[in-house]
This record gives C-alpha cells, sequence and structure tokens, in this order.
C-alpha cells in the first residue's frame, strides 16, 4: 500500500470495525443470523482467496471442506465432546486433506484441476448424503450446541455474531501475517510465474500443498463456525453450489486482494437479503446485478478500486506483462 | 583452476530429433564462457539440461565435483546455481525490491522460520545495494511491470545474482535491449564478474556483446561443439564462420 493511502484506509478500517461491532443493535435475530452468515463464509472465502486468489490454483472443492469441518463439529459436539477440540480437529483434519486434494495440482492445471476438484466436491457430498450411519444422510444432525467461552454462552444470537467476529479477527489477522511473509510472496510467484519461481529456489511442489492445505484448513474453520450458527447440518447446503458461490465472492471482491472475500461475500450473502424487497424477483435481481458486476470490473470491485486509483498507464502495462507471464509459465512443475 | 561446472557427454533427444549431441566441458571459478550459435543448435536445451528443466538422456552434469544431474531447478538453485531465461521472467505486479527479495528469500533459513520472521526475510539492505549496483535504485518501489525493457533486463540479471551464487546462467541478457541499455548491461555484467568474483555462463546471439564480455566461448552447432577458444580465436575459426558467422 502507498504511504499515502494508509490514513484513509485506516479510517475505513476504524469505521467498518466500528459498524460491525455495532450492527446487531440494529438488526433483528434474522438479520444478525445473516451478518453472522457473513462473518463465517468470509472465512471460507479467505481460504479460497489464499488458494486461488493469491497462490493461483483453481478449486472448486471449498464447500466440501466448509461441509466436512460443519460434519465434525456437529457429529462430535452432539456426541459431548468440548467444541474446542472439534474445532481443532475440524481445522487440521481438512489442512491434512487440502494437502492431498494438492496432489492432482502438482500435474494439471486450470480447468483440469477445476474438474478435479469439482469431482472432490461430488464425492464428499455424497458421502455426506449417502452415509447415513455417519452423518444422518438427508436428515442431517440436529441440535449442534452452541459454545461456552470461559462461562460465558454464545447461545443468543448476539453473543455467537460476536464469536463469529473474533474468529474472523483473528483469521484476518493470521492471514495478513502470511501474506506479507515471504510465504505471500513466494505464493504471488507461483501464481505469476511457476517457472521463473522455481529457479529462483522456490519449491513450488511444496507451496502449492501448502496453499491448497492452508484454503482447506480455513474451510474447515468455517465449517466448524456453521455447525453451531445453524444448530443443524445438513448434505444441501455443501453441494457444489456453495463451492460456486464461494468462488463468487473471491472473484467479484477481487482475486489475490486481502479485502475482497470480505467484499464479496457481502455480495454474495448480504445482497440477496437486501433484495427481498422486490419479493419474488430478488434471485432474478441478484443475478442480473452480479452479471453486471463481472462486466463492469472483470478483476473485482477492488480491482476497479484499484484501476481508479493508480495512473492509468502503469495500471495497464502491469496487467499486460501479467499475462504474458502467465502465458509463459503455463506447464510448470 | 577449480571446475565450478563440469559438463560430460550430454545427450538430449525428443523423439529422433537429437538437440544436444554428446556436450562436455567445464566452466571454471571466476570465468564468463560464452556460448554461440545460430538458431536450434541447442544451446537453450543444453541450459535447460543443466539446470534440471529439462531431463538429459545421457550424461552428467557436476557441480563443484558433485553429481547434479536430473536435480529440480528449485535444489540446483539452492545449491547456488542460477538463471535467466531467453524471454523475460520478473514478477509484473511486484516492485523491483520485492523482486530482488524473492530472488534470494529461499536461501534464508527453514520454510517456518520464514513464515515466522521478518517480511523481507532480512534481505532489504541486501536489495537495495544490488539495485544500486545495477544503477535501478530509483526505481525500487516501483512495479516491475511498469519499467522500461530494458530496465526489466537489468532486474532480470540482478535477480540472478541477489543469492551471491557460485554460478549464473545468463540465456540472452542482451536480446531485445537498445543500444544504450546494452552497453550498461555489459558493463554491469563485467563489474559483477571482477568486483564479486561471479561466474557465469552466457548464450548470446548479440556478437559483439558476447566478444567483449567473455573470456572464453564455446561454439555449437547441431547439438556439439564445433569450437572452444578465446574471443579472437573463435572470430578467426573456419568452422565458425563457415557454420555461424558465414556472411
Amino acid at each position: 500500500m502507498r504511504p499515502a493511502r494508509r490514513p484513509l484506509m485506516g479510517i475505513a478500517l476504524a469505521l467498518v470495525f466500528a459498524f460491525l461491532l455495532a450492527a446487531p443493535f440494529g438488526f433483528k435475530p434474522y438479520g444478525i443470523f445473516i451478518l453472522s452468515m457473513w462473518a463465517v463464509m468470509t472465512i471460507a472465502a479467505i481460504g479460497l482467496n489464499l488458494t486461488l486468489g493469491y497462490a493461483g490454483q483453481v478449486s472448486l472443492a471449498q464447500a466440501a471442506f466448509v461441509g466436512i469441518g460443519a460434519y465434525i463439529t456437529a457429529y462430535l459436539t452432539t456426541r459431548g465432546w468440548p467444541f474446542w477440540s472439534t474445532y481443532l480437529l475440524a481445522g487440521v483434519s481438512c489442512f491434512a486433506i487440502g494437502w492431498l486434494l494438492g496432489y492432482p495440482a502438482l500435474r494439471v492445471q486450470h480447468h483440469y484441476l477445476a474438474f478435479v476438484t469439482l469431482a472432490f466436491n461430488t464425492l464428499i457430498y455424497l458421502i455426506f448424503r449417502n452415509e447415513e450411519w455417519l452423518t444422518g444422510g438427508i436428515y442431517g444432525i440436529s441440535n449442534v450446541p452452541r459454545p461456552d467461552v470461559a462461562g460465558w454462552s454464545m447461545n443468543g444470537p448476539r453473543q455467537f455474531y460476536y464469536f463469529c467476529l473474533a474468529h474472523l479477527a483473528l483469521v484476518s489477522l493470521a492471514t495478513w501475517w502470511l501474506i506479507r511473509s515471504p510465504w505471500g510472496r513466494a505464493f504471488v510467484a507461483l501464481r505469476e510465474n511457476p517457472v521463473r519461481a522455481l529457479s529462483l529456489g522456490v519449491d513450488t511442489r511444496r507451496y502449492t500443498l501448502m496453499a491448497f492445505a492452508l484454503g482447506a484448513g480455513l474451510g474447515g474453520i468455517s465449517g466448524a463456525l456453521y455447525a453451531p450458527l445453524v444448530q443443524f447440518v445438513d448434505p444441501t447446503p455443501f453441494a457444489l453450489g456453495l463451492s460456486l458461490n464461494l468462488l463468487l465472492m473471491v472473484v467479484v471482491g477481487g482475486s489475490g486482494y486481502f479485502f475482497g472475500p470480505f467484499l464479496g461475500a457481502m455480495v454474495a450473502v448480504l445482497l440477496p437479503e437486501w433484495l427481498r424487497f422486490t419479493e419474488g424477483f430478488y434471485l432474478m435481481g441478484y443475478a442480473l446485478l452480479v452479471m453486471a458486476l463481472m462486466v463492469l470490473c472483470p478483476a473485482g470491485l477492488l480491482g476497479l478500486l484499484d484501476r481508479w486509483t493508480k495512473p492509468a498507464g502503469k495500471s495497464a502495462e502491469i496487467s499486460a506483462t501479467r499475462s504474458e507471464a502467465a502465458v509463459q509459465g503455463e506447464g510448470a512443475r | 583452476m577449480t571446475a565450478v561446472l563440469s559438463v560430460r557427454d550430454l545427450r538430449k533427444s525428443f523423439g529422433g530429433i537429437v538437440a544436444v549431441d554428446g556436450v562436455s566441458f567445464e566452466v571454471n571459478e571466476g570465468e564468463i564462457l560464452g556460448i554461440i550459435g545460430p538458431n536450434g543448435s541447442g544451446k537453450s536445451t543444453l541450459f535447460n539440461c543443466i539446470l534440471g528443466q529439462l531431463r538429459p538422456s545421457a550424461g552428467e552434469v557436476h557441480l563443484d565435483g558433485r553429481s547434479v544431474t536430473g536435480l529440480r531447478p528449485c535444489d540446483l538453485n539452492r545449491l547456488g546455481v542460477s538463471r535467466t531465461f531467453q524471454l523475460l521472467q520478473i514478477f509484473p505486479q511486484l516492485s523491483a525490491r520485492e523482486n530482488l527479495i524473492l530472488a534470494g528469500q529461499e536461501h534464508r533459513g527453514s520454510m517456518l522460520s520464514r513464515l515466522m520472521g521478518p517480511s523481507d526475510a532480512g534481505l532489504s539492505p541486501s536489495a537495495d545495494r544490488m539495485l544500486a549496483f545495477f544503477r535501478l535504485e530509483h526505481v525500487a518501489d516501483e512495479p516491475a511491470g511498469s519499467l522500461s525493457y530494458g530496465q526489466q533486463k537489468l532486474l532480470d540479471a540482478a535477480m540472478a545474482f541477489m543469492a551471491g551464487p557460485r554460478l549464473a546462467l545468463l540465456d540472452e541478457p542482451a536480446g531485445g535491449v537498445n543500444l544504450t541499455m546494452l552497453a550498461s548491461l555489459r558493463e554491469r555484467l563485467k563489474a559483477m564478474n571482477l568486483e564479486q568474483g561471479s561466474t557465469f555462463v552466457v548464450i548470446e546471439h548479440n556478437m559483439e556483446f558476447v566478444m567483449a564480455l567473455c573470456n572464453r566461448i564455446l561454439v555449437l552447432a547441431e547439438g556439439r561443439i564445433i569450437a572452444a577458444g578465446g574471443p579472437a580465436e573463435i572470430r578467426r575459426d573456419p568452422k565458425v564462420i563457415e557454420a555461424y558467422l558465414g556472411h
């Protein structure tokens, strides 16, 4: 970020944070539920942004990881396990599965990789739906308890909203640290030019696997919060539709921008609710708005902002060279 | 003199086409070796086989006496071999300084220590020194994609030297660079060799550039070495004149 923009950015962030803290007092429980859902989905989208936006690895499997995290938490907490142990288990399991899912990415890229991850999502969805002995099948798992934190119950909608918001803040800080670290630079190198990255000592195999694992781990954490938020899990929300929706969040917000998932999740989670005044037409209106957004700003909302704030020539040159590098980088690893 | 790189009877074929046919040579410490040859003579394939980008069909590559044949490019880089590519390969979205930090960071500590350590892996001072050496300090914070082509070529070369390699292989560093920038690039590479004692191998089509820069030159034609010697010797060699300079 350029130094001139820092104070403005600081003020904007402080205002947004103040709004998020005050928001539940102006909403009914359903509104607070939607805001909590925004926080939970933002965490999953941050994970996908790491995998896709920063490291350039296409994934249509994020819903599967949200689902795995949600089912682990729902299954174990309804059997008396403490929330925090299931939360950790959800994150670690998804990290490990994500690492394994990264192996195909070492061999295939782009739409081929999209199909591999899509197949994985379908496989996990079928397990959720058909393995009734484990997942409850189409009946799902109900009465998922909400956790207590230091003796404070998170049962109320407002309390649980703050619980989700605190998680979002922690995940955001950890992600901010990661993308500013040498790992973040290596992820960008992997996305922009894997052949050159490899020649500079960047172990592209390990970073590719790590990008998948970290993204999946955050998907699992998001799922671990989803289960107590909704207090019921069934297979339907974790079908391919959610993966596409998470992809939409990353792309609409601005793929590879830190704040992209926050904005994208607003569009995908909050916008349909704001359009409910159009009654039966709200989903059609939502679809048209998303199409218009993609036509007007293919680099996402933050890409559009970047285009307005950077000198035109410079911005165009960078994107031209970036495309060229991407073409040259194809077939690496 | 000690051989930093030793290539023994290296071969690479693609189906029935033999791109590199039994090439053997050594690169001595502190030397600038030039490899020239007409288009399709196997220069870039030879580079790619040495650097692990392609697996050789036969032959051996040794670095400081240790076999490194078929090692992955990232492992070779960590052993001290760096390179540039025929086509410009920088990271346009990163600033010039960030490009240099990236070129050095994987040589610092373990993956975990890099995650927990400072954002620049402690490399900002070395990156700034390298920018100053290649006279790019005024564009340090500019996105690399917005630099002129010549500046990007200089940055590309600077990246190859950022980690203090034992050996740098430069593939057509002068390609597409204008005359003013070309003189600057040659002068900086020469200075890198004299001041830092860097050893490098250069593939180049620009005869004037390669004759002025290199101590020794190998001439490749149809995948084989047809001549080797100092610049003056190469200029006079009838086989070279016939195969390459035949105009």
